[in-house]
């Protein structure tokens, strides 16, 4: 199979004459196009080409998950009533046979133990739910870290970002309908972080849940808002996010014959759209093994919500981990009374601090695109070393991140590795303040090397291990060029000089452009040209060596 | 398939029953022999001055270092006065007593005693100063009310021990255990006595039926393994997060890196 590729200047051809022949399927397609001239999109669709790398299917695992999360979920909302009317449990799960709780909790269990195919599907949803999340979260992490956002994606980025948290009040919302214990524990959280905000939090609490806590409303309302609002914004969502990936063409990997104005890969018709369609019912294939294996979200273990008793390692679903986390890593006694208030910094720290990281990974593109000062549309992506400043800021987010989600499990890790709850919260409050830090300067430094060590290769090729000794008696290892396409790869990307600080047209420095001066010597002053085509030309045999080039210090 | 001779029938009709009568009898056998042995410890609890003699030995012997030749206990550990039989039995039969090593909690091993040098023991404790007593067999046979167990243990336990009673953790290093695999006679005593961080729930907090319903309910978990599959350890969501990450997410990563292969 050759890929194709496709210009971005490329005409629709002239439509073919329609055959009359052909049998049923011909006669089918006839009527249909008759109806609806859809040969015309077919086409247009069927010629668009994605390119083939397995990190470009993460989206669709997603996209994938979330389908298979609205099949089974319209098969659950047949069966779950949306109720708190208290009932008396007797079904067949004997430990809870005549115990009062709501009809939510009811109807769960009925769907889990009385209904055929009940509980395989409700393990189906909610394991396609945690592996929708999980996929977001990688897909975004590799539009991250090769630059995918940038213009004219900044705006797809945005929507992305929103679909992330669309899927996390999915998430959350769906982990609270059954009314169980574990969901009520979690609601309470919730309603503790409602009501730690100073002035409006009681208020907030008594209009969400309808009164004091738990009142009988919630359950009514997350379901609204679990299968109507929430799933129309994310297919509204996940529809705009495809429409611009189609009109923007998917982002490609330097590689030879690649540039900016063209994607090179395969066709969707018919070679990807089989490959795709296959892959649907692999990804369905892998939920539903997961399913049919393994146990998740045990309700009968948990029992129906009673406020009175907590169960020991009581924990959120994995996305909002992060949020239990952070509240965990707050020392005690950030609470006092002021103005006849009682400030609750424990809690509004953390908010604060999760709103502040969910906000910066959603303007990210505009910063960026604000410090380099570049106006120009980039769809070749970058391999990650090739931008070291975000590719440390990358990872020092995610090592923020992964701080936060440990700190979430800090008792589970306390009883397995038989430590001291203490000590493991000290440690993971220890790598949330540090671990950034580190993790930054560690990553820069490891890019920045990798960058050398491709300008060596550049130059002197690749050392081939094979050691010649030269008449004289000297020994040498013998260096491999890298070929053609190996070069285009590693040659292709770009460097940035940090900006000049320059008057404005009024003559004047403003203090933005300070701060953006500042920055984008902060994002540029280490950084590794690609070697000219002179350094090419004239490095086969040569000693010259890719050194660190430092800008001039500015301001 | 009736037309079919018998012996092509890879099963009769009846192998099934019979399959199942043999089922109960070996279990019913086997828990027998189990109950009898527990039965015998209950018995010595009137027991003879021969046991008690016995007990005293093994007590200076292993125990006295730390718990006093009188039970009047030591810097190295607490007074054994009044703790009974139960709590006797309890430590010394789930291996934390002798305690090996300082540390947050004495940690379970393999019980160094038999059963006979166990009960010997705690005969010997409990002929010095009356305290609670091993439990009777009739609370033991997890035959109570599941449900009324249910809730008691959610309300009571589930706090420490996590309400599938897979355990949870403690301040500085102290833990509640997994239930899973416990004795009847020493989840009993266990409530009875209060073994360090745990509390005591007397007979007037939860009376020997509700404990005995206790007992039913985890036996019922521990014997009904989740219809939904492996349970991953009853650890709720951050082993399902884990699981979801390195085996979904692994699984689909493979199958992509397989679909995109360059083909040659
Ligand atoms: C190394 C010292 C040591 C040895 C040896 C030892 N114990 Fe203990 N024992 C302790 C300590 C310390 C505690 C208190 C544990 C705690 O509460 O953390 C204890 C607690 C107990 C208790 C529980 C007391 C209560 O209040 O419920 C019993 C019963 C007991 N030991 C019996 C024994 C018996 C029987 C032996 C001999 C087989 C023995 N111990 C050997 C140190 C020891
Ligand atoms: C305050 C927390 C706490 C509560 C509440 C609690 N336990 Fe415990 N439990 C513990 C601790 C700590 C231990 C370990 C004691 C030791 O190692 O000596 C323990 C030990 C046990 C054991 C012995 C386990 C073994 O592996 O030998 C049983 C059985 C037990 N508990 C049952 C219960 C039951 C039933 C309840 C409710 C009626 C309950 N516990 C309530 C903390 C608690």
């Amino acid at each position: 199979m050759t890929s194709t590729i496709e210009r971005a200047d490329a005409h629709p051809e002239a439509p073919v004459p329609v055959r009359k022949s052909g049998g049923f399927t011909a006669a089918a397609a006839n009527y249909i196009e008759d109806r609806t001239s859809i040969s015309g999109v077919v086409k247009e669709f069927g010629r668009k080409i994605f390119p083939d790398h397995w990190s470009f299917m993460l989206g669709e695992v997603a996209l994938y998950s979330f389908i298979v999360i609205i099949l089974t979920g319209s098969f659950l909302t047949f069966f779950f009533q949306a109720s708190m009317v208290e009932t008396v449990y007797d079904g067949s799960f004997v430990p809870l046979k005549g115990v009062e709780m709501s009809s939510a909790m009811e109807s769960t269990l009925h769907i889990s133990f009385d209904l055929r195919g009940g509980l395989l599907i409700r393990q189906i949803h909610h394991w396609a739910a945690l592996l929708f999340i999980a996929a977001i979260g990688l897909h975004m992490l590799r539009v991250f870290f090769t630059g995918a956002f940038r213009k004219p994606r900044e705006l797809n980025w945005v929507i992305g970002f929103l679909l992330f948290v669309l899927a996390m009040a999915e998430g959350f919302t769906g982990y609270s309908l059954p009314d169980d214990l574990l969901s009520g524990n979690g609601l309470r959280i919730i309603d503790g972080l409602i009501k730690g905000l100073p002035f409006v939090g009681t208020w907030i609490s008594f209009l969400l849940f309808g009164g004091e806590f738990p009142g009988t409303d919630i359950v009514g309302r997350f379901y609204t808002l679990h299968i109507l609002l929430l799933p129309a914004l994310v297919v509204a969502f996940i529809a705009l996010h495809l429409v611009f990936v189609v009109v923007h063409k998917h982002t490609q990997f330097a590689g030879a014959g690649r540039t900016e104005k063209n994607v090179i890969g395969y066709p969707i018709l018919p070679v990807y759209a089989a490959k795709a369609g296959g892959f649907f019912f692999l990804v369905f294939g892998v939920i539903a093994l997961m399913a049919a294996f393994f146990t998740i979200n045990p309700i009968w273990n948990y029992g129906p919500y009673d406020p009175s008793p907590v169960s020991a390692g009581t924990q959120p679903d994995w996305y909002i981990g992060f949020a239990d986390g952070a509240l965990r890593l707050i020392p005690p006694g950030w609470e006092f009374v002021w103005l006849d208030h009682t400030w609750s910094f424990n809690i509004i720290v953390p908010v604060v601090a999760l709103l502040a990281l969910l906000g910066a990974v959603a303007v990210y593109p505009f910063v960026e695109g604000w410090v380099t000062g570049d106006k120009r549309e980039h769809h070749i992506l970058d391999r990650p070393r090739n931008a070291p400043t975000r590719t440390a800021i990358g990872a020092a987010g995610v090592t923020f991140y992964a701080a936060l989600w440990a700190a979430a499990s800090s008792d589970i890790m306390a009883t397995h590795f038989q430590l001291s709850i203490e000590g493991v919260i000290h440690v993971v409050q220890a790598w949330a303040v540090l671990g950034p830090f580190l993790a930054y300067f560690i990553t820069k430094r490891v890019c920045i090397g990798l960058m050398k060590k491709d300008h060596e290769i550049l130059l002197h090729g690749y050392e081939s291990g094979r050691i010649v000794r030269l008449p004289g008696g000297e020994y040498i290892e013998v260096h491999e060029p890298v070929d053609e396409y190996e070069r285009w790869k590693l040659l292709d990307y770009e460097v940035y000089q940090p900006i000049m600080l320059r008057p404005n047209a009024e003559g004047k420095i403003t203090a933005g452009m300070r701060l953006r001066a500042r920055m984008s010597n902060w994002f540029f002053e280490d950084r590794i040209a690609p070697p000219t085509r002179e350094q090419l030309e004239a490095g086969h045999g040569h000693e010259t060596h890719g050194e660190i080039e430092k800008g001039p210090g500015l301001v | 398939m009736a037309r079919k001779s018998r012996k092509a029938n890879r099963r009769h009709p009846l192998a099934t029953v019979v399959l199942i009568a043999i089922g109960l009898v070996v279990t019913g056998g086997g828990y027998a022999l189990l109950s009898s042995t527990t039965t015998a410890t209950a018995d010595t609890n009137a027991s003879s001055q021969e046991t008690i003699d016995e007990g005293k030995k093994l007590f200076a012997a292993n125990c006295a270092t730390c718990h006093g030749m009188s039970l009047e206990g030591t810097d190295d550990g607490p007074s054994l006065i009044g703790v009974g039989a139960a709590a006797v039995n309890f430590q010394v039969g789930t291996g934390r007593m002798p305690m090996a090593m300082q540390g947050p909690q004495a940690m379970q091993k393999p019980p160094q005693f038999t059963d006979e040098q166990t009960a010997a023991m705690a005969a010997y404790v409990a002929s010095i100063s009356p305290g609670p007593a091993i439990p009777d067999e009739k609370y033991l046979q997890a035959d109570g009310d599941a449900t009324n167990g249910g809730e008691l243990f959610r309300i009571n336990c589930a706090m420490c021990h996590n309400v599938a009673g897979a355990g949870g953790a403690l301040t500085e290093g102290k833990f509640a255990p997994e239930l899973k695999g416990v004795l009847p006679t020493h989840i009993f005593e266990a409530m009875l006595t209060g073994p360090q961080n745990m509390p005591v729930f007397n007979d007037d907090n939860l009376t020997p039926e509700d404990k005995r319903d206790i007992i039913t309910y985890l036996k019922y978990i521990e014997n009904n393994p989740s219809p939904g599959g492996f349970e991953l350890g009853s650890l709720g969501p951050v082993a399902e997060g884990l699981f979801v990450w390195i085996f979904g997410l692994g699984a689909v990563i493979a199958l992509m890196v397989w679909l995109t292969a360059k083909s040659n």
